[in-house]
């Protein structure tokens, strides 16, 4: 019978069904400070064991500061978050990539970095961007905190099956056109919504023609548009990024694995539930102006006019929360802040994109500009490759790596009324900071405002 | 978890759409270890101008509305997983929310904590913020044996849907550690034989 990719790996990972309901099995649990300590005293207050947990990992990346990383953290609930981190993978003998490991990091950086993330496996975590591991053709997704004590205790989850959607995006991307505006365009057209109650499958030549990284970047954000979680079938792409790397099979092993790999794509007669198709000519360098990531717009283009009564007052809260009107283009703006990281553009291949803008340019003035590599393995490849320099030499601030001003948990926050284009993946209220103004945008849209202090039309501006 | 069964309140009204866990509870109060107080943070800037004082016109600072059912905007709880938003506003007095979508993961968070997300239509979503804005006494009776929302003041009943294993742990006050944990044997042979082992 014809079958989905996401069908596939979820069928695969069935203990058994009850009532409608699937005791799906997880392999790979990935913790932070933030949302497990409550978890570790759940099980503590049941006097359960972890059931593997040699299938858990921690890092230290929500509220980690990125500068004296090698010194105690300063904000005393910080600290004692990831204290808790410590003593409790102690207790339970996990893994734990802490503050001044050299595997350290955002959580969803480290995962496909160091090969634990790979094909056909489910992967959970207390974190909604948990989705970023479907690149590899996983079912990966963002679990509360009395789920996260339930695969602790159990390694399964008693799930509903999430409904189909396949994305297609067909053709060339235009030049500076990159993954982030793609799924900012997808998010755009679906709304913040749009996808709730679906896993969505992304598909079509613009998809396949994507880099690792840029398919990262477009499963991390699926969970903007309301999706349980999002994946691209494994394919040359995938099988070369994922070869070599730390915790990737070796040997017999690595052949076994790419045999049962190649087959998980969905059949061609697969039906989903819902179905969208692009075209990737459509999509312009995006922007967004609003306080969803749903609000994104063409740099060229305009704050929508009119919008449905319901909508109405929503829409104009976030308008004068931004300082923005109905109908207004965004070009000319000035910019205060460009933050370029988070688990959706911290990557090398986002550094690098930076860099090749920057060299030999200067950052504006009135800008301040930050980078915060994703992980202590892309900051140190930054540094080998010599990407740090240029940066120093264009004014730009090249940080140590955690989730920083993403969501400011740590002391790394946007003023109140200043503007930040931002690399990540939330512009809700006050997301980076109490009163902080958030536009979402590519590392490369991040990189060519940041040297021109305000929103210009980058097709102008290309190398 | 505390046992739901009926619910006889009366509701308070955010119209507003999309409504974010940021929103809900901002990243900046996540730093508790514990699952207590987090009510005290609820819609924090929302409700609260940056030197504490409360803001007059956020709908949790109106004396007219009180109740234990917050009536919500579409796409409700859309963003964070943090299960502390559902915390917060059962930590604050919530018991259900009603909506007419809710974030897949603010749904199962808030399911875990004991509060119930009611979904509507968006019809009736309308039609019950607008009357509780006209009359905050409104009364609404939330049944979850029977699945059923009464509003008497109009003489209807609405049904609503829920997973009927979700509704027996909130009727007898479960959750689902117990019942995994208790799947042990099946998920020791399952993964015996599973493909994958590299």
């Amino acid at each position: 019978m014809p079958n989905t990719l996401f069908d596939k790996i979820w069928d695969a990972h069935i203990v058994r069904s009850i009532e409608g309901l699937d005791v799906v099995y997880i392999d790979r649990h990935l913790i932070h400070e933030v949302t497990s300590p409550q978890a570790f005293d759940e099980i503590a207050a049941r006097n359960l064991p972890l059931f593997r947990p040699s299938q858990i990992l921690a890092t230290a990346d929500h509220n980690v500061p990125t500068l004296h990383q090698d010194r105690p953290i300063q904000e005393p609930l910080s600290r004692l978050q990831v204290e808790k981190l410590t003593e409790n993978c102690q207790k339970y003998g996990i893994e734990l990539y802490g503050l001044g490991h050299p595997r350290q990091g955002i959580v969803h950086i480290i995962g496909p970095e160091l090969g634990l993330t790979q094909p056909g496996i489910t992967i959970v975590c207390g974190d909604s961007h948990t989705s970023t591991h479907g690149a590899f053709g996983a079912v990966a997704f963002g679990i509360g905190t009395s789920q996260v004590a339930q695969v602790m205790a159990s390694q399964c989850l008693l799930l509903n099956r999430p409904q189909r959607m396949r994305i297609s995006v067909e053709g060339d991307l235009r030049p500076g056109v990159t993954a982030k505006d793609l799924i900012l365009y997808v998010i755009s057209q679906l709304g913040t919504g749009g996808a709730t109650g679906y896993f969505v499958e992304y598909a079509g030549s613009a998809v396949r023609a994507l880099s690792m990284e840029g398919r990262m970047t477009v499963c991390n954000m699926s969970i903007e548009m309301g999706a349980r979680g999002g994946l691209i079938a494994p394919d040359a792409t995938t099988l070369a990024y994922v070869e070599g790397r730390p915790f990737a099979p070796k040997g017999e092993a690595w052949n076994d694995a790419v045999a049962y790999w190649q087959t998980l794509h969905s059949d061609d007669d697969a039906t989903f539930e819902a179905e969208y198709t692009y075209q990737a000519a459509d999509i312009m360098p995006m922007i967004t102006y609003g306080t969803n990531p749903g609000m994104g717009i063409p740099l060229t283009g305009h704050v929508p006019s009119e919008v449905p009564a319901s909508e109405a007052e929503s829409f104009d809260k976030s308008l004068k929360y931004m300082g923005f009107e109905r109908g207004e283009s965004l070009l000319g703006k000035q910019i205060d802040y460009v933050f370029i990281g988070s688990c959706t553009n911290a990557r090398i291949e986002d550094l690098r994109t930076v860099a090749a803008y920057v060299q030999g340019k200067q950052k504006a003035d009135h800008v301040e500009a930050i980078i915060v590599p994703g992980s202590k393995q892309v900051e140190q490849q930054a540094i080998a490759e010599g990407i740090d320099k240029i940066f120093a030499a264009a004014g730009f601030e090249l940080r140590e790596p955690g989730c920083s001003a993403c969501l400011a948990m740590n002391e790394d926050k946007i003023p109140a009324g200043a503007y930040c284009v931002a690399t990540s993946n939330r512009n809700f209220e006050g997301r980076q900071g109490p009163g902080s103004r958030t536009l979402l945008a590519s590392p490369l849209v991040a990189a060519i405002t940041a040297v021109q202090g305000r929103i210009v039309d980058i097709t102008k501006y290309l190398n | 978890m505390e046992k739901f069964q009926t619910l006889r309140t009366t509701g308070v009204p955010l119209p507003l759409e999309n409504v974010d866990t940021d929103q809900i509870i901002p990243a900046r109060f996540l730093k508790a270890t514990t699952r207590e107080g987090f009510g005290e943070n609820l819609f924090r800037d929302w409700r609260t101008n940056a030197d504490g004082s409360p803001k007059a016109d956020f709908v949790l600072n109106n004396p007219r509305y009180a109740g234990e059912i917050l009536v919500a905007g579409k796409n409700f709880g859309c963003g964070s997983s943090r299960e502390h938003a559902a915390w917060a506003l059962y930590d604050a007095g919530f018991r259900a929310v009603i909506s007419s979508c809710f974030a897949d993961i603010f749904r199962g968070n808030a399911l875990n904590t004991g509060l119930l997300p009611l979904q509507v239509s968006d019809e009736v979503l309308a039609r019950l913020l607008a009357a509780i804005e006209t009359d905050p006494q409104l009364e609404l009776i939330v049944d979850l044996p029977s699945q059923t929302l009464a509003v008497p003041a109009w003489g209807e009943t609405f049904s609503f849907a829920i997973d009927a294993y979700k509704k027996e742990c909130l009727i007898n006050g479960y959750d689902d550690i117990d019942f995994l944990v208790n799947q042990k044997p099946a998920i020791e042979a399952f993964e015996k034989q599973r493909a994958w082992t590299w």
